[in-house]
Formats: structure tokens, C-alpha cells, sequence
């Protein structure tokens, strides 16, 4: 640095928001187990207080070792700047809380994280938030679904449990039309993957969780905000243009041009609902993002042997991985995610319940577990774990059959990945 | 604040407090393709300090109205005008980059002046001339996207600012690209053009300093960033010996507010704040 463009995408996985650590020299990013930070004086302190001054009072609010992964997430995303959360859930309530209150409306993709969908569908409509959910590919539905009391449009760059790729393009531009931002959840794409405000979001998030952090090891979450929106030219939003009695009379939209969100959502979010990240957790996922384009490459390739080998058995109706020509999106996916479509995806085993969990007990590399984006690689059977309250006809509904089964592809051999699924087909296959 | 200037709508942010022109007043005023959110807290700090601030967007960005001035001389009137508005009786006057070229003409119009007095004038990341390499004009006129990757990256001395404006988790590079981008596509869909473009030829094209500098009968500060690939310190010596400037470097780069916020605002406040 400096030079005549900002550093590329694995350099800045490297090194963005940190540099060698003034007061001890350490290389590595040093971890800040410290809940609160000394003031130099007492004018020092309420400046700090006042945002007179930039720096650290307490980690509920900031932390060195959480802010160098916030900036270097907000730098792999090409945006302005983040906040590091207690989990992915946590960054989705907190861009919520932040733009929205009683009376406000969502619309929504339909195809969602099942966490996601109870957070929107039964908790936030407790505190009188509603949301409509449309199907992801339904354009004229997002549109006709916006209110005047609309505040956000939500999608899954690739949606629960089918891989929908969300048109960001046009799902964005239909926001725009109406004053309102577009919040998209990249877990299972990465920036490395794709970057959705280069097509157009406004607000993206992330259960670090997975692959960011990459070794299944910790939760967290992250917001990003691209900076992009004006959220006095919409008019939707006086939470950020009008004085905020919480804070001094801030006007946050005045304050900072291109900060202005996170500004209210540190300031309020992060100091009242409490829903910080750990020094300890942002510091794992820091150790996770230095090989994010090492992991993410390998995930990929991993799971094109994987796709290609189950495509091709007898024992299984069909592989819902965008990339094949089969899925409804594979042309979207082509130009929104040129480098893969990721490392998680389902597939349709023939046959019964039983021969689904016979399948699973036969798998000796793949883990048994509810999360995705760990470097080993994963399965679970949602007819009998995670939405084993539905009926055929329920599952039907949400995309899922009974022999589903969803796969997180990790970074073992990929041959070796391949023979365990074939004994675990053979296994279930005898199990009919 | 909202005030009407030759007829047009102007913006300058207070600080966090209303403006009270009693009140010794400090003005910054920020360079090519920003606007006041860049001064955000030094303008709290000194406006919670005993001065009003005014922390003006200059014409055409930000939330003052367009089209935007064709020199820094028009740009210095404007302020003038703003400030005889405005109604303070002492001010010292800070700007960065081209906002620090508008700052040197608008003192140099204020010597002598009666009813304002110039009280001190601190220039931050400055130079003169403040040449702009034809190939980034050109690239500016043809690409304003791809110019303005080119001067966010050179404005940058580090991935890694600490603390940075307005706070922690701030990616500078990003807050600062979007806050260009957002500038160039407001400015041009009033229909007023390409402002990367207007901007970066009206510091090309200023040749006014020196003669302005004769004019200026305040005290001078150059805060300069040891690290600036824009404005580079060596540049700014001819200015520093016309005007008898105070120097004081700071180990960031042409983005100093955004780098190094304390820095810039500790020598602010020891230079402004200073019994006069």
C-alpha cells in the first residue's frame, strides 16, 4: 500500500484491519479479552462516550480483535464497513431491530434457513412486525407484496433446503423502486463465491459460523453494510434522519453519509439487545477467513466430484446443486456465482424414511450433525431430524421429500468422500 | 444547519449542537468528491469544546444543491457568502485538500474584514500546486468509477487504521469508495454531469495560492500526512514558506480524517483551540 487499486480478494483475507500490533510487535492478530479499555482522562472518556473521538469503552459495543474481523469481512464484501454479532441470528435481528419496529413490514423470500423463517413468521410478528413470504423466483410477488409500511426485502443469496439463487439484480432494483433496502444472507456463498453488493444488495450478513469460520468450532455472526444506500433520500427511515433521543439527538444519516446504519445499530442495537461476539470467538473466525479462498476453492471442488458421482446413481432421484442443468436456476447461477454454487445441497434418495436413516448410520466419514460449513464434511435427513414434526404432505410443502437428504461437502479426500457414500447407498438400498 | 446562499440551498453540519454564532467558530471544509461527513469527529469534539462549527458540503455535494462551483476562487466566495450568513465574528478556518486550497482563498478574502475575523488557518493534506496527472482526468472523464478506485486506493496508507472515522469496524477503503460513489451518482442524476471530473480539475487548475497566501495575516498550520501519495509533504513546502507555516506531519495518508481522526483532531485542537 498505497497503490493504484485496493489489494485483491486474497490478500485482504489476509490483512485487512490488521497490522503488526503497535505495542508488542505481534504478527498475528492479538486477542483482546478485555471487557472494557482505560480512558486517558477524563476528557478522553466522554469523548469517547460522545463519539468525539473514535476508540474503545466497553466490548458489548467494540473490541479491537472484533473490529479487525468486522473490517476485514466488511473489506472481503466490498462494503463500508460491519458489526460482529453473537451468531448469524443475532446479525439478522440486529438489521431488523435496526430499520424496523411495531407496524413495520418484511417482505421476504419463502426459501429460508429454518431459523430465519421462525424468526420472521412466529417471534418477530409477536413484536408486531409482519412479513409476507414470496418465492424467490416469483418477481411480480416481491413487488406487489411491498406496503408503505415495508422497511426491507430479505433473501438467501442460495435459499433453503433447494439452492433457489436469489436474482439480486432484480430483487434489488424492485427495492430501489420502492425507497427500501435489500438484506441478503451469504453464509453459504462467501464472499469468496460471490459478492451481492457488486449486483446490487444493500445490507449482506453471514452466520459466521460455517464457512467464514470454516472449522465448526465456534458461532457468531456478522452484518455488513455496503454504504450504498441513502436512507434520507428514501424517506422510510427516520430512525436514521431524525434526532435519536438515545443518543444525544444523533441524527445518524448526518453523522456519517455512508455509516449511518451502523452507526445506529452499535449505538442502539449492540448496546441495548446485547447480542455481541466474543474477542475469543472473532478471534477463531479470523484464524478461519485467512484461508477462506484456500477452503472455499477445495469445498467447491469437492463437491462437483460428489455431485456428479450421486447425479449419476441409480439409487438417487436428483441433485438439487445449481450448477447441474437440471436445476431451475443453473443459467442465474452461472452469472451470479461463476466460481461455484457452494458446498451444501440436497439430494433425493429413492425410497422410505427408513432407508434415509439407514443411509446416514452407514456413513463413516461424513458426521451425523446439525450445521454446514464445517471443513469435514457433514450430512443430516431432515424427514427425521430437523423437520421431523411434518407429514409427507407438510414436507412436500417445504421442498423436502423423505428420502432428502442434505450433504455439506468438506475438505477430506473427495474419493474418500465418494466411497463413503457408496457403502452408505449400498447399506440403504438393502434397507428397502 | 440549512441556510440559502445566492439563492441555493446549503448545508453545513453543526456538530451535534445548534449553531451559535456568539461563539468562536471553526469552519471545515472537505476536499474533492466528499462532503462534512468526513470532519464528523472533530466537528463534535471542538463543537462540545467551546467553538461552533460549521462543517459545510460544498455545492453540488452532499446536501448542499448543485450544480457545483468551477474554481476555487467561486468555491471561496461561496464560503465567504455562507459565512456572513451563518453571523460568526471570529472564525478559523480548516480544510482538507482542495477544501484547504477554498480555506487559503477565503482567508486571504477575509483580511481586513471588519465584521469576521480570521482567527487561524489550518490546512490539511495540502499542496500547491495541486496538480492532477492528466491520465486521472482522462480516466476520470471516460471511467469516474474506475478513477475513483485509483484515488481511494492511493488516498489509503494502510488496511488496517486505527481508530478510524467514525468508528470501530469501519473499513475506510469501503466507506470512503461509497461515499464517492454515492457523490458522483446524486450529482449526476440532477443532471449536473460528472463531479469527479469537475473537482479534480478545479484542484488541477488553481494557481491562485501564492498571491492568496500574501493576503492571509493569520496564523498557518499545515497538517500534513507523512504518508500521502496524493498530496505529498514535499509538495506543500512552497505554501509552508509563503504563508510562515507551522508543520505538522502525521503518519497516515491523503485520507487523514479517516486514518487518523485523533491525530488530525490533537492538532487541530492544540492549533485552534490555543488562546488567541
Amino acid at each position: 500500500m498505497p497503490g493504484a487499486s485496493d489489494p485483491g480478494f486474497d490478500t485482504l483475507a489476509l490483512h485487512a484491519g490488521a497490522a503488526p500490533d503497535p505495542a508488542t510487535g505481534a504478527r498475528a492478530v492479538p486477542l483482546h479479552l478485555s471487557t472494557s479499555f482505560v480512558f486517558e482522562n477524563s476528557d478522553h472518556a466522554a469523548a469517547l462516550f460522545n463519539m468525539e473521538r473514535a476508540g474503545h469503552v466497553y466490548s458489548r459495543i467494540s473490541n479491537p480483535t472484533n473490529a479487525v474481523l468486522e473490517e476485514r469481512v466488511a473489506a472481503l464484501e466490498g462494503g463500508a464497513g460491519a458489526i460482529a454479532t453473537a451468531s448469524g441470528q443475532a446479525a439478522l435481528h440486529l438489521a431488523i431491530a435496526t430499520l424496523a419496529g411495531a407496524g413495520s413490514h418484511i417482505v421476504s423470500s419463502a426459501a429460508l434457513y429454518g431459523g430465519s423463517h421462525n424468526l420472521l413468521h412466529y417471534t418477530l410478528a409477536r413484536f408486531g412486525i409482519a412479513t409476507t413470504f414470496v418465492k424467490p423466483h416469483d418477481i411480480d410477488g416481491w413487488r406487489t407484496a411491498i406496503r408503505p409500511e415495508t422497511r426491507l426485502l430479505f433473501g438467501e443469496t442460495l435459499g433453503n433446503p433447494g439452492l433457489d439463487v436469489l436474482d439480486i439484480p432484480r430483487v434489488s432494483a424492485i427495492a430501489h423502486e420502492h425507497g427500501l433496502p435489500l438484506l441478503v444472507d451469504s453464509t453459504l456463498t462467501t464472499p469468496w463465491l460471490m459478492r451481492p453488493f457488486d449486483h446490487g444488495a444493500d445490507l449482506v450478513y453471514h452466520s459466521a459460523t460455517k464457512f467464514l469460520c470454516g472449522h465448526g468450532t465456534v458461532v457468531g455472526g456478522v452484518l455488513v453494510d455496503s454504504g450504498a444506500f441513502d436512507w434520507e433520500k428514501s424517506g422510510r427511515f427516520p430512525e436514521l434522519t431524525q434526532p435519536y433521543d438515545g443518543f444525544h439527538g444523533m441524527v445518524f444519516a448526518e453523522e456519517s453519509s455512508t455509516g449511518a446504519f451502523l452507526l445506529r445499530a452499535r449505538r442502539e442495537g449492540l448496546r441495548d439487545f446485547g447480542a455481541c461476539m466474543s474477542p475469543h470467538t472473532a478471534w477463531t473466525i479470523l484464524q478461519g477467513i485467512e484461508t477462506l479462498p484456500l477452503r472455499m476453492a477445495r469445498h467447491v471442488e469437492n463437491t462437483r466430484k460428489v455431485v456428479d458421482y450421486l447425479a449419476a446413481h441409480p439409487m438417487v432421484d436428483g441433485v438439487g446443486y445449481p450448477e447441474l442443468e437440471t436445476h431451475r436456476d443453473h443459467a442465474l447461477a452461472q452469472r451470479l456465482l461463476p466460481r461455484g454454487c457452494g458446498a451444501v445441497f440436497s439430494f433425493a434418495l429413492k425410497g422410505s424414511r427408513a432407508q434415509g436413516r439407514a443411509f446416514i448410520e452407514a456413513l463413516k466419514i461424513f458426521s451425523h450433525l446439525a450445521n454446514v460449513g464445517d471443513c469435514r464434511s457433514l450430512v443430516i435427513h431432515p424427514a427425521s431430524t430437523t423437520h421431523f414434526r411434518m407429514d409427507d404432505a407438510a414436507l412436500a410443502q417445504a421442498g423436502i421429500t423423505p428420502g432428502t437428504i442434505r450433504l455439506s461437502i468438506g475438505l477430506e479426500d473427495a474419493d474418500d468422500l465418494i466411497d463413503d457414500l457408496s457403502r452408505a447407498l449400498k447399506v440403504a438400498a438393502k434397507a428397502s | 444547519m440549512r441556510l440559502q446562499i445566492d439563492g441555493r440551498e446549503a448545508y453545513a453540519y453543526t456538530g451535534g449542537k445548534a449553531f451559535d454564532p456568539a461563539l468562536p467558530c471553526v469552519v471545515l471544509v472537505h476536499g474533492a468528491m466528499h462532503d462534512h461527513s468526513v470532519w464528523a469527529l472533530q466537528s463534535r469534539y471542538l463543537a462540545h469544546h467551546g467553538r461552533s462549527v460549521l462543517a459545510v458540503d460544498l455545492p453540488g455535494h452532499g446536501r448542499s444543491a448543485g450544480p457545483a462551483l468551477p474554481s476555487v476562487e467561486a468555491l471561496a466566495d461561496w464560503l465567504v457568502a455562507l459565512l456572513h450568513t451563518a453571523g460568526p465574528q471570529r472564525v478559523a478556518l480548516a480544510g482538507h485538500s482542495m477544501g484547504s486550497l477554498i480555506a487559503l482563498e477565503a482567508a486571504a478574502r477575509l483580511a481586513g474584514d471588519a465584521a469576521l475575523q480570521v482567527t487561524q488557518l489550518a490546512m490539511v493534506a495540502t499542496a500547491f500546486p495541486m496538480k492532477v496527472s492528466p491520465a486521472l482526468l482522462e480516466t476520470a472523464s471516460a471511467a469516474p468509477l474506475t478513477a475513483i478506485d485509483m484515488v481511494n486506493a492511493y488516498s489509503h496508507s494502510t488496511l488496517a487504521a486505527k481508530p478510524a472515522n467514525p468508528g470501530p469496524g469501519t473499513w475506510t477503503h469501503g466507506a470512503n469508495r461509497a461515499l464517492m460513489r454515492r457523490l458522483q451518482a446524486g450529482y449526476a442524476a440532477a443532471g449536473h454531469g460528472n463531479l469527479f471530473h469537475h473537482d479534480f480539475g478545479v484542484c488541477d487548475r488553481y494557481a491562485g495560492a501564492l498571491p492568496a497566501a500574501k493576503r492571509v495575516r493569520c496564523p498557518v498550520r499545515l497538517i500534513l500526512g507523512g504518508k500521502d501519495s496524493m498530496t505529498v509533504p514535499k509538495a506543500a513546502a512552497g505554501l509552508a514558506e509563503a504563508l510562515e507555516a507551522g508543520i505538522v506531519t502525521i503518519p497516515a495518508g491523503h485520507s487523514l480524517m479517516a486514518e487518523a481522526p485523533d491525530d488530525v483532531l490533537n492538532a487541530l485542537k492544540d492549533f485552534l483551540l490555543a488562546e488567541r
